[in-house]
């Protein structure tokens, strides 16, 4: 008997609450944007009425000399991203090999597993201009026949060195947090170990520490401008030649903005990555 | 009432910042017309303040001791000191990197001297006193590297060659050689890359220069000084920019130069000669 009924019309109680919610909303609203008017606007004020602001705009802030040392300034970056890419490429590998030897339950690869630990502790702990100044400067005085001196290519041994120690342990716990009852699992269904590490836990715990693995590559491409110590003119150090010749530094800034405008899309996409997993992860449960 | 906190704390925020924005800048000081010690605007009053690098290299400081004053600069800071009515015990030392005493602000120091070149540029930033030393660029180099015998700038156009940042040595790389330097923090760590091999030659002063390629490097050579720009080679006292001695500490200098001290530390610690042959276009 449903085909009598007259469609679905709201209560005077339910007008009331709609109408209701509809003004609360739009105060909150009204407020927000009075509200964030007020503050910036008062912080703008006090910024641009400040005694030193005018100084301040013409040595950190000249557009004209900004847009001079633009291409050199570019052209430094360019190194930065040559190394954050070759080097994103060794340190997956080389952090993937060492945290597999750590969480491997093998008795024959025991000693690699001690070496593995001390390797960690060591490139965590030191810090990575250390490591850059010793790599840099203290191998190629080791006059070894066959090591190459290039400073380029020993700046990031070093940082790719350092590094791997850092993914290593993320791409560890990544594998720890998998539970045990999904090795269970394969093992029961007959894969051996390594079939197990392959095939099943490694896809989930790569997937779930995806969000830190690329903050960690963030963090690469600030600090591939350290190997500059070594004499590779990268953006900052391309920004700090311009500067201190002219004691403007607007280069400074002009480097800044460019790493950002790197790095905030990739933050931005691991935000989102974030979100969209753990909605995933929420309805995981709806079978 | 959260949201009549949220709108008050609000407001207080703005008005704070807008009270705590108004405030008054410093007044700045009036030069002193005497230059006698007691009248002497030194940061620590009674104390002259000295500042070099560090480390510290020969000819200028020996052994990086300056307090001994041995070695050329050490020389000339007592010197200048001794013009100014300290006795050796009222110096002060301390140690600045080469770039930041260059840069604008305030400083540590009543006077610094660590082979700073006299430029435009910097005369906008910090206080220079008159010239006490001209020395030009050098290349220093290696026996058996890619630039070793050359006697032509054009002949370097392919060589990797260093210089610290900020130094008129890297101005010289590429205004006068025009090629595209390795860029250290320091000379130190040029010496480094230059003992490696890394780079075929680093330019610094000249006699910094015969220090380093004598000393240093093994097999050191100098390939040769860079034709003189004029006023870019002249070495002067840095002080902050604006500061109330610039006057007094230019008149000491101009006086150890007419009564002859200066001259006489030229030539104690700087005796160098002519050794290095100024490289053809």
């Amino acid at each position: 008997m449903v085909s009598n009924l007259s469609p679905w019309s709201p209560s005077a109680r339910e007008i009331e609450r709609q109408s209701f919610r509809r003004a609360s909303h739009n105060r909150k609203r009204l407020i927000a944007v009075f509200s964030t008017i007020f503050v910036l606007g008062s912080l703008a004020t006090v910024l641009i009425t400040s005694p030193g602001w005018k100084s301040v705009k013409e040595t950190f802030f000249d557009i004209e000399y900004g847009k001079e040392v633009f291409p050199t300034v570019i052209r430094g970056l360019v190194v930065n991203i040559q190394l954050t890419v070759i080097g994103g490429i060794a340190i997956t590998i080389i952090a993937l090999a060492l945290a597999l030897l750590r969480t491997t339950k093998s008795p024959a690869l025991t000693p690699f597993r001690f070496i593995a630990t001390a390797y960690v502790d060591i490139f965590r702990g030191a810090p990575l201009i250390l490591i850059i100044l010793l790599v840099g400067f203290g191998v190629p005085a080791l006059r070894i026949q066959g090591l190459t001196s290039n400073v380029i290519v020993l700046g990031t041994v070093a940082v790719v060195l350092t590094y791997s120690a850092y993914v290593a342990e993320v791409i560890r716990s990544g594998i720890l947090s998998v539970h045990a009852s999904q090795r269970a699992a394969a093992r029961s269904l007959g894969l051996t170990s390594n079939q197990a590490m392959r095939y099943v836990i490694l896809p989930q715990a790569i997937r779930r520490v995806i969000p830190p693995l690329l903050n960690d590559f963030v963090s690469l491409l600030k600090d591939t401008g350290l190997v500059s110590i070594l004499g590779v003119t990268d953006a900052v150090r391309a920004a700090q030649i311009n500067a201190s010749r002219t004691f403007n530094y607007t280069p400074y800034v002009v480097a800044a903005i460019l790493f950002l405008l790197i790095t905030i899309p990739l933050t931005r996409y691991i935000d989102r990555h974030i979100r969209l997993r753990s909605e995933q992860q929420n309805s995981e449960g709806v079978a | 009432m959260k949201k009549r906190l949220g709108i008050f704390a609000a407001v207080v925020i703005a008005t704070g910042l807008t009270l705590t924005g108004c405030s008054s800048s410093n007044s700045t000081e009036s030069a002193s017309a005497s230059c006698a010690k007691e009248d002497l605007a030194t940061i620590e009053s009674g104390l002259l303040t000295i500042a070099t690098g560090e480390p510290a290299y020969y000819p200028w400081i020996i052994d990086d001791a300056p307090e001994t004053g041995e070695g050329f600069e050490g020389a000339v800071a007592y010197a200048v000191a001794t013009q100014l009515g300290y006795s050796n015990d009222e110096v002060k030392w301390v140690r600045t990197t080469f770039d930041s005493a260059v840069t604008p602000g305030e400083k540590n120091f009543d006077f610094n001297l660590q082979q700073f070149s006299i430029t435009a540029d910097r005369a906008n930033a910090v206080d220079f006193s008159t010239p006490y030393y001209t020395a030009p660029q050098a290349i220093v180099s290696f026996k058996g590297s890619k630039i070793d015998g050359k006697s032509s700038i054009a002949d370097l156009k392919d060589a990797k060659l260093g210089a610290a940042v900020g130094t008129t040595s890297l101005d010289a790389i590429e205004a006068q050689i025009g090629i595209s330097p390795s860029v250290f923090n320091d000379n130190a760590a040029g010496v480094s890359a230059l003992k490696n091999k890394q780079i075929d030659g680093l330019v610094v002063d000249l006699p910094t220069a015969f220090y380093l390629s004598g000393v240093e490097v093994e097999n050191g050579i100098i390939v040769g000084q860079l034709p003189s720009t004029g006023s870019g080679d002249q070495f002067g006292l840095l002080m902050t920019k604006a500061s109330p001695i610039t006057s007094c500490v230019s008149g000491a200098v101009d006086a150890i130069i007419a009564d002859g001290t200066l001259a006489t530390i030229t030539d104690t610690w700087l005796a160098v000669g002519a050794g290095a042959p100024v490289l053809k276009p």
